[in-house]
C-alpha cells in the first residue's frame, strides 16, 4: 500500500502541474497581470480558481463518504476553524511574496524544470523561508 | 482562448487535488507538503520528494507542449526573487497554506479560515502589485 500511496503522491504531482502550466499559473506575467487590479487587469486566473474550486467542491463529498481513502489508513483533512493572527500575518506575507515574484510554491517547483535563475533563486529561498518559520519559537 | 485553458487548467488542478484526497487522504496544499520536508519523520519523506518529482516532471513536460507556460520569467528583477521566495516560504508556513492549500482545498470544503486566508494573500498581492506600480519608474513591464 505504501508503494501505491508514495506513487499516487508523484501521479497527483504530476496531473496538478499539467494544470498549473494549462491554467497561466506558471506565468509570472498571468499572476502579474491577475494581481495588477489597478493596472491592465488579467482576469484568466480568477477562471482558474472557478474550475479547481468548482470540480473539488463538487467531488469532496463524494469522495468523503468513503470510509477510508485507498491508500491510507484514514483522511487527514485539517480540521481548524478558528481565525488567528498567524493565519492573516502568514498569508499576507505569502501574497506579498506572490505579488513581489510572481510565483506561488506549486509553480516555483515546476518552474525550475526550465533550469532559469529566477525561479531556481525563488525555490531556494521559499526552501530557506520555511525552515526559519519552523524553527522560529512560537509566541504563546 | 485564455479563459478557456484557464478554467480548463483549473479543471485539472481541481481533478489532481481530488485524487489526492481519494488516494491517500490528504490536502494537496503544496507548501504544507514541501514545508514537511523541513521536519520530516520517518516513512514520510518518500511520498513528499515524489510530490517534488512530479511537479518539476510535469514542468519538464510543459517546456516541450507548451513553453509559453512559463512567460514572464524576465518581469521581476532578479534581486526580487529571493526576497519573494522568503516571504513566500516564510509566509505559507505561518499562514498554513497557499494557493492550492486555502484557496482550492480549503474552500472546497467551505473552510472560512481558507476563505479568509485566500481573501488575504489575494489582497496582499494586489496590494503589493499597486505599490511597485507606483514606485517604478516604467511599472511593471
Amino acid at each position: 500500500m505504501k508503494i501505491a500511496h508514495d506513487l499516487s503522491a508523484f501521479l497527483v504531482a504530476f496531473l496538478f502541474a499539467l494544470g498549473l502550466a494549462l491554467s497561466g499559473m506558471t506565468s509570472p506575467a498571468r499572476v502579474f497581470g491577475f494581481l495588477d487590479v489597478f493596472g491592465h487587469w488579467d482576469p484568466s486566473l480568477l477562471f482558474v480558481m472557478a474550475g479547481a474550486v468548482g470540480v473539488h467542491s463538487l467531488l469532496y463529498r463524494l469522495v468523503r463518504r468513503r470510509e477510508r481513502p485507498f491508500f491510507s489508513l484514514q483522511f487527514d483533512v485539517p480540521t481548524r476553524r478558528d481565525i488567528d493572527r498567524r493565519l492573516v500575518i502568514g498569508a499576507a506575507l505569502f501574497g506579498a511574496g506572490w505579488g513581489i515574484g510572481g510565483y506561488c510554491p506549486g509553480p516555483g517547483l515546476a518552474s525550475i524544470a526550465t533550469l532559469d535563475r529566477r525561479p531556481l533563486l525563488f525555490v531556494l529561498f521559499m526552501l530557506v523561508g520555511m525552515v526559519i518559520a519552523k524553527w522560529m519559537p512560537r509566541r504563546t | 482562448m485564455n479563459y478557456l485553458s484557464a478554467l480548463i487548467g483549473g479543471g485539472l488542478i481541481g481533478l489532481a487535488v481530488t485524487l489526492m484526497l481519494m488516494a491517500n487522504g490528504r490536502v494537496a496544499g503544496v507548501s504544507g507538503i514541501v514545508a514537511g520536508l523541513a521536519t520530516p519523520s520517518r516513512g514520510d519523506i518518500r511520498w513528499r520528494l515524489l510530490f517534488v518529482v512530479g511537479l518539476v516532471s510535469a514542468g519538464a513536460l510543459a517546456i516541450i507542449v507548451k513553453p509559453s507556460a512559463f512567460v514572464g520569467m524576465s518581469m521581476a528583477p532578479d534581486w526580487a526573487l529571493p526576497v519573494a521566495g522568503l516571504l513566500v516560504g516564510f509566509g505559507t508556513v505561518i499562514g498554513n497554506g497557499c494557493t492550492s492549500g486555502h484557496g482550492v482545498c480549503g474552500i472546497s470544503r467551505f473552510s472560512t479560515r481558507s476563505l479568509i486566508a485566500t481573501v488575504t494573500f489575494i489582497g496582499a498581492g494586489i496590494a503589493t502589485v499597486a505599490v511597485i506600480r507606483l514606485i517604478t519608474p516604467g511599472g511593471i513591464s
